[in-house]
């Protein structure tokens, strides 16, 4: 693996092993080892063009203990916020010898740019870009549904993953639906027609406008992030009707499954796509899913970096 | 004034004949023809000199991506006599002064006849009316009005531009992109861009605004051009608008008859133009169109940046593409290999009737004794492969780069001068 | 040409040899650490930790109690993790009693260069700091890289460099057996 930059480079073997090496990297913290040798010597930048304090620590926290060199490189208050060129930022990082780069970027394909248009050598890893994939967080999505409902072991095979919200502005969303189908789990998309994508109806999934109606049968429910200024821009009319149309509260929540989880790749919005029973319940995963963070990313990081193949 | 001979060359569909330039005309056409200097044009296809009728020479103001002599060069070396310089400058074209320093700076060149388009509002705001006539009635003598990069989207205003213009024979060029649909857009909406994360730019952005503009027209009875149409529905409204008697015109670029949207795959902004590429059945709708005379003509919205703005992330690119030195190659592998068009077809959507158009007198004529000698000498059995550094072009913004393009422009004859001979420019 | 799917070479231990190998090693260790109650065998995976595995039943039956197993995968401490593309993870299992201040044996299939044991060293120094540590091997093939020996061996097979040692075990291959592989 040279670069993780969409769900969609990952066939299913390859997920399957990210989810296995995961696996034996959380067992090993669970037996206390703190740190990993075996990046020792190799550097991982974080750079991040936007604020995501939880995914850069959960980043910065895996290399950490895979024993890596970690640069952490924010916009804010640094040759970025100067006006910098990622090209530029680029050209210095591979100067200072970065062997990965993680960026998260609120342009979409700004991951592909880096690792594709030649001012760096090393591998890098999407940690979010614009409204594009966010692919290490559907990596620990699998990764939490595995555990709860699949013993840890093997694929999705016959999972019912409904994922709520805004799937237009997700990228948690997209990369979450092209990794749960080379898993084998089955996705049904719910939220208004104005934030699911032009073109849905062509996605490997199904779609519907109704949540009451989509909860029978869901192994797991995803919700997702829903900010409050889109209805400025007219995707809904008001929070409250959102909230009384698509947000999951305790009424919803009891028509679920026995089995069925509830997760969230947060920040929460407590009140609008959430209610904070709901969120706090037996049901939710949603602590877990950041304790899985730190594994699959490890996990990313290893195989990415522990072997020969990014070696200059 | 040295005399030229071209032997042996095709004029556009025609058996092989020698064409003789003298004093700036074509002064014989026929066979076993002398002059001073002899072109082999075996094999080769003669042209009208070709005439663009959307072209961005980015000066005054971005002198670091185009100047007008820069343009000029590119211009000539692709086969081009006359191309209209788009308003969107720094300061923008709006007024008398600036539309006549582009047209002097133009005739400096002397590559290309330089036309000045101007600009329909003050400042391309969109606000109010800049000043059209004192632009028509200057050196620069401009007839197409254009705030392209934006649309004129207010409707009275397009309206009162429609009117107005009549004054001078003058048309205005519409950018059609309803700007409400189109925040922020970054490529064309459709499944893909669902997949990429970027916000889309919806066919019916463009659409609507062809829509309520040729009605426009028709009502005031105004010539009207719709620049870089792109989409089919677009070509479905311009063939009613034609078989209703509107006085429509329509062009279409030689990146829209070529690429589909699949190339923003890479997220390289190489390939991010407005109006952004479409689909493969918007492609086969516009190389249809083209091909029956629903869209007039071939213009390439050449539009230089310089290195730094393409060599980035998506979202931050400009928009654009050139265009000016691969047009004849891209509309001969579309249109012509594919059997759409014939070279006649060519030279109709290509040289005649854009200077039909833009009122452009001397250029577009038929190649024959007694017209300007505004021509380009093209050979089709060539090909070559696009390097960006290879550009005449000050900026190196070619979608084509790394691609084999077939054909390539021997020579081309301005005022019966050439200025690209051997392939090469000559000046 | 080989032929990956066809056994090759010549066989230096059958099925009954690794038996009787194994019961020896067993009674071995036995006897060396004197009946020791806080004996651990760490099997280094794949075939290491079913080797331990079939060792720990077979002191048991000697000694009449259990014994601890576990497993240790060494393969992000490998010093040669970098000569080849990354490396899946095997399980390691830590028993209950842990390894602080254990006698802890370290059983592997086959002893070569010493490298491999290097890593489970500084592998089992992460999960504490045992009493002493052995190695326990089936075979023992000399060319030794590094200062480790072997306290308990099951067979010394002297080899040219060149040659393969492969050792195939029921859990994992389908048969109990040694074979001796050319280089081709």
């Amino acid at each position: 693996m040279k670069h993780l930059l969409s769900a969609a480079d990952l066939s299913r073997d390859e997920a399957l092993q990210i989810l296995d090496t995961a696996k034996q990297l959380s067992v090993a913290t669970e037996q206390g080892v703190g740190k990993l040798p075996p990046l020792r010597g190799r550097t991982v930048v974080n750079l991040f063009y936007e604020d995501s304090t939880r995914t850069r620590i959960s980043f910065e926290a895996a290399a950490k203990r895979l024993s890596a060199d970690v640069i952490n490189f924010s916009a804010v208050g640094s040759s970025i916020s100067k006006g910098e060129s990622l090209k530029d930022t680029a050209l210095t990082l591979e100067a200072m010898g970065a062997h990965a780069v993680v960026i998260r970027h609120n342009s979409s394909g700004a991951p592909h740019r880096l690792a594709n248009a030649g001012w760096i050598s090393g591998g890098v890893v999407n940690a979010g870009d614009g409204t594009h994939e966010h692919p290490t967080q559907a990596l620990l999505d699998a990764y939490t549904l595995r555990d709860h409902l699949r013993g840890g072991e093997g694929d999705l095979t016959g999972l019912n993953v409904t994922i709520v919200g805004d799937v237009l502005h997700s990228r948690v969303a997209r990369s979450n639906i092209l990794l749960l189908n080379t898993l084998g789990a089955k996705v049904r998309l719910v939220a208004p027609p104005t934030l699911l994508p032009y073109g849905v109806e062509d996605w490997d999934c199904e779609v519907s406008y109704d949540l009451d109606s989509s909860l029978d049968g869901s192994d797991a429910v995803m919700m997702l992030r829903v900010q409050r200024e889109r209805m400025n821009a007219a995707y809904f009319p008001t929070s409250h009707e959102y909230s009384n149309r698509y947000g999951l509260n305790v009424t919803r929540m009891n028509r679920l499954s026995q089995n069925a989880v509830i997760m969230h790749p947060g920040p929460m919005n407590r009140g609008m796509e959430i209610s904070a029973d709901v969120a706090d319940s037996n049901r939710s995963v949603i602590v877990e899913q950041v304790a899985n963070g730190v594994s699959v990313r490890m996990a990313v990081l290893y195989l990415m970096l522990g072997g020969s193949e990014s070696l200059k | 004034m040295t005399s030229y001979v071209i032997k042996d060359v095709s004029i556009l569909d025609g058996k092989p004949t020698d064409i003789l330039i003298r004093d700036g005309v074509i002064a014989e056409v026929g066979s076993g023809l002398k002059g001073d200097e002899v072109i082999d044009g075996t094999g080769c296809i003669a042209l009208p000199g070709l005439v663009d009728l959307h072209t961005h020479l980015r000066e005054p103001g971005r002198e670091d991506a185009e100047t007008i002599l820069s343009g000029s060069r590119a211009a000539a070396k692709g086969g081009f006599t006359a191309v209209h310089a788009m308003a969107n400058t720094d300061p923008v074209a709006d007024t008398a002064g600036v539309v006549e320093q582009v047209w002097r700076l133009g005739k400096e060149a002397g590559l290309v006849d330089v036309r000045p388009v101007g600009a329909v509002t003050m400042g391309l705001e969109g606000t109010a009316l800049a000043e059209l006539g004192a632009m028509a009635d200057s050196a620069a003598k401009v007839r197409v009005f254009s705030d392209d990069g934006k649309c004129v989207h207010d409707a009275l205003l397009m309206r009162r531009a429609l009117e107005y213009v009549k004054a001078f024979d003058g048309v205005v060029a519409q950018h059609a992109q309803e700007p409400r649909l189109t925040q922020g857009a970054q490529m064309n909406e459709g499944v893909l861009s669902g997949k990429l994360g970027l916000a889309g730019w919806p066919a019916v952005a463009e659409e609507a605004i062809i829509a309520r503009d040729v009605l426009l027209a028709h009502h005031v009875g105004s010539r009207l051009h719709i620049c870089h149409l792109s989409t089919a529905g677009s070509v479905e409204i311009i063939r009613w608008a034609k078989s209703r008697g509107i006085n429509v015109t329509a062009e279409v670029t030689p990146h829209h008859l070529y690429f589909t949207d699949d190339v923003v795959e890479s997220y390289d902004p190489i390939y991010k133009v407005n109006p952004p590429l479409r689909t493969a059945a918007d492609v086969a709708a516009v190389r249809a169109g083209l091909a029956d005379g629903t869209i007039n003509i071939v213009a390439t919205d050449h539009a230089p940046h310089p290195s730094e703005d393409k060599d980035c992330e998506w979202t931050a690119a400009a928009f654009g593409m050139t265009g000016l030195e691969s047009a004849l190659s891209v509309v001969y592998e579309t249109m012509v290999v594919t059997g759409l068009l014939n070279w006649a077809g060519v030279a109709d959507r290509m040289s005649v009737q854009p200077a039909q158009i833009g009122r452009v007198s001397d250029q577009g004529q038929p190649i024959a004794a007694g017209a300007p000698a505004n021509l380009v000498i093209f050979d089709p059995r060539a090909s070559e492969l696009v390097e960006a550094r290879k550009t005449v072009s000050a900026s190196r913004n070619t979608p084509y780069a790394g691609r084999t393009l077939p054909g390539k422009v021997v020579a081309t004859f301005y005022r019966g001068t050439p200025t690209v001979r051997n392939g090469e420019l000559n000046v | 040409m080989t032929n990956d799917f066809l056994p090759s070479g010549r066989v230096v231990l059958d099925a009954s040899d690794i038996s009787r190998a194994l019961t020896r090693l067993a009674h071995e260790i036995v006897e060396r650490t004197h009946g020791a109650t806080n004996l651990t065998l760490m099997g280094i995976p794949t075939r290491g930790a079913m080797l331990a595995t079939r060792l720990g039943e077979l002191i048991s039956q000697i000694q009449g109690s259990p014994v601890a197993v576990g497993a240790i995968d060494i393969t992000m401490y490998r010093d040669d993790l970098r000569l080849r593309p990354a490396r899946a993870l095997q399980p390691t299992t830590i028993p209950p009693e842990g390894i602080e201040g254990r006698l802890v044996i370290l059983v592997d299939d086959v002893l070569f260069s010493g490298r491999t044991i290097r890593a489970a060293l500084d592998a089992l120094s992460e999960h504490g700091r045992p009493e002493l540590v052995q190695l326990a091997v089936l075979v023992d093939r000399g060319h030794r890289e590094l200062p480790i020996r072997a306290d308990y061996v099951g067979k010394n097979l002297p080899t040219s460099h060149t040659e393969k040692i492969q050792v195939n075990l029921v859990e994992h291959d389908g048969n109990d057996e040694v074979r001796i592989e050319s280089e081709a």
